[in-house]
């Protein structure tokens, strides 16, 4: 028998005896496929910066036809459920005791000073505590009482006295739709999850029983250990890699404006950073408790929180900007963001894959190296 | 039977000993939290800094030079590109190397001195929903402002109304007020119920559960102890953070330092709890650890952290009941930021005194039911 038909009987093996274990012990099937299914459904419903029924304490000292048309704006705003409160004072004590989001106050003389050619004042007051969504919340405010203005204006005859007005044009997500931004990024960090997690309670589960060791001293070579135990989860992966695209495209309707290949292409790479880190990280901790909890400090929170899936790494201080730098999830929300919203954009899809290529490299070559170690 | 307080003393010495003796262990305890912290408390925030954007300027005119010195001076935004035809437009945004462009054309000075209303157009990249509406945001601020500036000096009529804006507890919103007191609980979470969940389980898989069982020890006092380390380990490590909080990230502390403990205690009673019945649950420690996971991914994601819980469908809402983190991220922010009171507080700690009841109760209960 040649040497080259042995090293292919040899890798066939390994490759193999994991499929077996893979098939008997469903945990690592449920870890693919399950999860990803589970966490995609519970996260692309429920992680949502788009506010919808913000509750609005309107507070009307003096109603009249004035004040019923600008509180009417807000009524038939699909952002707002606006509550009435006789009183200011009632309405601060809501605001206080998180009844309500905000306050509009439209005091007596309102339209007095409306009608007399001077300024009439709107009080607005949001709860702060949140301060993206007061933000947004603001927006909102603004919106509607920038279109009541221009009705009244164009009612009374009035020219409306502003010099420049912003005309946003918003490409990719005309809508803003947060879900279309959101639920790529989901699937980045879902994929972080469930491909660290593959690897990295497997293979130091068979640390912890010592059958590594007898692995290690069969003529199978250590790369051929590498790619035996990567390969079936490999497949694994990517099959929960295909479930969740397909989700996102059927369940959330997030338009996919680039090509199926280059998804497939580059998330095939990606999952093969994110089993590279759980080999690393079994391989180092070699006991399935601190695999465990070193999968998650390492691979969830950063994806959450480093990746630009919801926190906009730009505004981030220099120092956490280059730490984002070695979260693989960071490349991988990018690709996707731009594959979903833009399209082929080759610039960016070229670079990022490029730091992915260099992270797998990277994960993989000190797997490998580390287990060599173990030998002496 | 009484309840004896030296064998519960004994036993939650144990558990400590069990959890900290490790070197590995108590540097994972340890380091992890703290790394975390100082980078999520920078990194996690909504606000824009720095924006890189582009500006497209077809016009000569001092106006529109004023204009441009408003957006590039402001701290949101950062001028990283000077766009002179169209055809640039396209491949800066696209590749993200700005992620707005704003351009005015060439009649903008003329319109305005002639007192014409005219218009500056801000090309935005979409692919991130929440930035592209802040950065909308920001530029509509600037632009009131120039109108303003501009209507006075030309001795334009003022508009007939005006809105006064006012954010309560976080004039300025800044939104790390709003996240850093979220990582205590966020980090809490994580400690107290990885300690816990893997607690009996380690037991069983070592078989010295079944002896503690055998031992005069009652379920209670078993319980009692097992509770000991993840609450006493989540204390600490929630008063560093929130002397971190306090001291390093200057988030104001505007309430009683009791409402808040108050709402740690029982936060930290439920997540024990939640582990415990993880752990008793669990067969292996792998068990009890995927167990965790599942538990900590969904209840922070799902907590009110990063993204309001009332944005959520109705379904994932009531979801949300169940989740402790849930309540105790309200009580953090309104001690730290609007100084709540504990009449106020009370709606959030019965939830979690229940959470912590029923699952204790049950963990308690799966101590003697649970022998495989």
């Amino acid at each position: 028998m040649s040497s080259a038909a042995a090293a292919r009987m040899r890798l066939w093996g390994m490759i193999r005896k994991e499929s077996l274990q893979i098939l008997r012990d469903p945990s690592s099937i449920a870890i693919a496929f399950v999860l990803p299914v589970i966490l995609l459904l519970l996260f692309g419903f429920g992680v949502s910066l788009d506010a919808r029924n913000i509750r609005l304490a309107l507070v009307v000292e003096q109603a009249d036809s004035n004040t019923a048309s600008l509180t009417g704006a807000f009524a038939g705003s699909e952002f707002f459920a606006p509550v009435s409160y006789g009183s200011i004072q009632e309405a601060e004590q809501a605001l206080v005791g998180h009844a309500v989001d905000g306050v509009v106050w439209l005091r007596n003389d309102f339209s007095a000073r409306l009608l007399g050619g001077g300024v009439a004042p709107i009080g607005v007051f949001v709860n702060g505590v949140d301060a993206n969504q007061a933000r947004i919340t603001q927006g909102y405010i603004q919106a509607v009482w920038q279109l009541w203005l221009e009705t009244y204006a164009q009612a009374h005859g009035r020219e409306l006295p502003a010099p420049v007005t912003l005309e946003p044009r918003i490409w990719f997500n005309a809508a803003l739709r947060s879900r279309n931004f959101l639920v790529p990024g989901l699937m980045a960090v879902i994929m972080t999850l469930t491909g660290a997690m593959l690897t990295s309670m497997v293979v130091a589960r068979e640390w912890e029983r010592g059958t590594m060791e007898a692995l290690l001293v069969t003529p199978v070579r250590i790369w051929e250990i590498t790619v035996g135990k990567l390969l079936p989860y490999f497949v694994l992966g990517m099959g929960g890699m295909l479930l969740t695209v397909a989700m996102a495209l059927w369940v959330f309707e997030v338009p996919l404006r680039g090509s199926f290949w280059v998804l497939t292409a580059t998330s095939a790479l990606f999952m093969l950073v994110a089993l590279g880190m759980g080999l690393l990280i079994s391989t180092i901790a070699r006991n399935q408790f601190v695999a465990g909890q070193i999968a998650l400090v390492a691979t969830f929170l950063p994806a959450f929180i480093l990746s630009g899936f919801i926190f906009e790494i730009s505004s981030m201080p220099a120092p956490i900007q280059f730490i984002t730098h070695v979260v693989p999830a960071r490349y991988f929300v990018a690709i996707l963001q731009t594959l979903f919203a833009a399209g082929d954009i080759w610039p960016v899809i070229l670079a990022n894959s490029a730091a992915l290529l260099v992270m797998m490299l990277f994960f993989l070559g000190l797997a490998r190296r580390k287990t060599r170690k173990r030998l002496d | 039977m009484k309840l004896s307080l030296q064998r519960i003393v004994a036993l939650a010495i144990k558990e400590l000993l069990a959890v900290i003796k490790d070197k590995r262990s108590r540097i994972v305890l340890v380091v992890p939290p703290l790394l975390q912290l100082v980078v999520f408390g920078y990194a996690a925030t909504f606000d824009l800094n720095d924006i890189p954007v582009a500006v497209y300027n077809e016009d000569r005119g001092a106006p529109s030079r004023e204009l441009v010195s408003r957006i590039i001076g402001s701290p949101h935004f950062h001028l990283t590109a000077r766009v002179d035809h169209d055809a640039q437009i396209a491949p800066l945004i696209d590749n993200k190397t700005v992620l707005a462009i704003v351009h005015i054309g060439s009649r903008f000075s003329a319109d305005l001195h002639a007192g014409r209303g005219t218009w500056v157009q801000v090309i935005i990249d979409g692919r991130n929903s929440n930035t592209a509406l802040l950065l909308q945001g920001y530029l509509r601020e600037i632009v009131g402002d120039f109108n303003l500036a501009w209507s006075e000096r030309n001795g334009l009529p003022p508009p007939v109304s005006k809105l006064q804006v006012r954010p309560w507890f976080n004039s300025n919103l800044v939104s790390r007020w709003f996240v850093v007191p979220g990582i205590v609980g966020l980090l809490a979470l994580v400690v107290t119920t990885i300690v816990t969940a893997l607690s009996v389980a380690r037991e069983r898989e070592a078989g010295t559960f079944d002896q503690l069982l055998v031992t005069p020890l009652r379920p209670i006092e078993i319980l009692i102890g097992k509770s000991f380390p993840g609450v006493l380990i989540g204390l600490v490590q929630g008063s560093f953070i929130l002397l971190m909080a306090v001291y390093w990230f200057d988030v104001p502390l505007r309430g009683s330092l009791g409402a808040l403990y108050a709402g740690m205690l029982l936060f930290l009673l439920s997540a024990v709890g939640i582990g415990l019945m993880i752990s008793s649950l669990a067969v292996t420690q792998q068990q009890g650890m995927l167990g965790a996971f599942l538990f900590l991914v969904p209840a922070v994601i799902l907590s009110g952290f990063a993204t309001p819980i009332a944005n959520m469908p109705e379904a994932v809402q009531v979801l949300t009941y169940i989740n402790p983190l849930r309540y105790f991220l309200i009580i953090l922010r309104g001690v730290f930021l609007e100084g709540d009171s504990y009449a106020i507080l009370l709606r959030y700690y019965w939830p979690m005194a229940v959470i912590a009841v029923a699952t204790l109760s049950v963990a308690g209960w799966l101590f003697r039911h649970r022998l495989s």
